[in-house]
């Protein structure tokens, strides 16, 4: 039941969600913190916009990835006429995907955790010589890690189990672009149902486990 | 040494307007809740810009709206202590202390631990220690920087009285040791009345009086400052200690 093609995928989700989330967190931790500390006009759209990815059906996401991110795309068709390689149908677009269906988890989590920290203890920071970016790593980001951390679990998660917006902008390429989800979709589908079966519970399990960990990070912060 | 004060802050429902001078001494901003004595302090610490005016530190100036002057608070000599003592919790004693220095004089923290009874505690959280010792804490990280001028704004409120009595004590003891501008905020008549050189009545958000706690106790300028100094409150409060 194990064979070449299970492993490839398990593999690949795990490389789609790491990479996802190492870029989640890259961007997440500035917006949150923007988001969280600065007045600034159309700040609230900019966080519906962010957040967005969180209520819209996976399709939609994937549609606009596709008039983003496509062959003819506003970004896709500038990426190609410059090098000749689209995003399309490769693991970078799962990644992408993934990226945009797990970033509002982590932004929410670390805007809240960020915003919580104590005013004073910023004020503080100012007054004994330090300025904003030495204040927001050496206080805010340590005082906000436990948020910081739960939402690195859940957009991890998240990514893994990403599967509409990948289908439409990576595919279901065997050996290329099928990540778990997408396996198990492929065997469901083909009746192969002990194999979907044990990659199923394989994933429910690996979810389970992300999630207590969210949960213990989670509990004095959401 | 002087710290100058001449400035205006409109919020919603409250005008600060206070002009005043203080020199080498212990002043104390005195006055109730919501008169604007914190705020005062947030603003020579550049914490909250006033509207207008101007605040200006042994020369220095911190504060100039005509002249479109505004140091940032991490650019202003001056060493804050905040009701809250704002520690850092995840950080020991001796980082919170080092934290004022980014050199983190290590001699420095350990002259500063040894003068604040501090000593052995260096590793220990803020949440590790006792009451007293927080605030000593805190006390020392400000003065790590060598400030100008030092802010304390209501810094033993949340203590009890043997403890204030070992704070005041210990607060002259700085006052003497760094020898520069203090400004004390509470609304306790009795430690206004003993710790202050001169004391700054605040009401509605003006200084209404400014003298030395003699003055200011023997004569009060109006119905309002003698309210405030009512001399058997003062009685009453130094009964309770006694």
């Amino acid at each position: 039941m194990i064979n070449d093609s299970f492993v490839y995928s398990l593999k690949l989700s795990f490389l789609v969600a790491i990479t996802a989330t190492f870029f989640v967190v890259l961007v997440s931790l500035p917006v949150a913190y923007i988001l969280a500390q600065k007045k600034f006009p159309g700040k609230e759209i900019l966080d519906i916009a962010l957040t967005m990815p969180l209520v819209l059906p996976p399709t939609v996401i994937g549609f606009y990835l596709i008039v983003f991110f496509g062959k003819n795309g506003f970004i896709g068709k500038v990426l190609y006429d410059l090098t000749g390689w689209t995003i399309m149908f490769t693991w970078y677009a799962a990644v992408l995907a993934s990226f945009v269906v797990s970033l509002p988890l982590m932004l929410k989590t670390t805007r809240a955790a960020i915003e919580s920290v104590d005013k004073n203890l910023i004020d503080a920071s100012c007054t004994l010589g330090h300025g904003e970016f030495y204040t927001a790593v050496k206080v805010v980001i340590p005082l906000s890690k436990k948020g910081v951390f739960a939402g690195m679990a859940l957009s991890f998660t998240r990514a893994l189990g990403e599967f509409g917006a990948t289908l439409m902008l990576a595919g279901n390429i065997p050996g290329k672009t099928e990540t778990m989800p997408l396996a198990i979709y492929s065997a469901v589908n083909s009746g192969s149902w002990p194999e979907a079966n044990l990659m199923a519970l394989v994933f429910v399990a690996m979810s389970a486990t992300l999630l207590f960990i969210a949960g213990r990070f989670t509990k004095k912060i959401i | 040494m002087e710290l100058k004060v001449q400035i205006c802050k409109k919020l919603d429902n409250f005008t600060l307007d206070t002009d005043w001078t203080m020199g080498n001494e212990f002043t104390v901003l005195f006055g109730r809740s919501g008169s604007g004595k914190s705020l005062t302090l947030k603003m020579i610490a550049g914490l909250i810009t006033p509207d207008s005016g101007l605040i200006e530190l042994n020369g220095v100036l911190l504060f100039e709206s005509t002249k479109r002057v505004n140091i940032k608070p991490q650019n202003r000599s001056v060493g804050f202590v905040f009701q809250d003592l704002a520690l850092f919790p995840h950080m020991t004693v001796g980082q919170n202390i080092a934290y004022a220095d980014r050199k983190k004089d290590n001699e420095r923290v350990a002259e500063l631990t040894e003068l604040f009874y501090l000593k052995g505690l260096e590793d220990k959280l803020p949440s590790e220690i006792s009451g007293g010792q927080r605030q000593r804490a805190a006390i020392a990280r400000a003065i790590m920087r060598n400030p100008g001028c030092m802010l304390l704004d209501e810094p033993f409120s949340a203590l009890d009285n043997p403890l204030r009595v070992e704070m005041r004590a210990l607060i002259k003891d700085v006052k003497t040791m760094l020898n520069i501008p203090i400004v004390f905020v509470t609304h306790d008549i009795y430690e206004a009345y003993t710790m202050a050189d001169k004391i700054i009545v605040y009401s509605d958000g003006r200084s209404v009086q400014t003298g030395t706690p003699e003055e200011i106790f023997s004569n009060p300028v109006s119905d309002e400052v003698k309210s405030l100094t009512d001399i058997k409150s003062f009685f009453v409060k130094l009964k309770d200690i006694c």
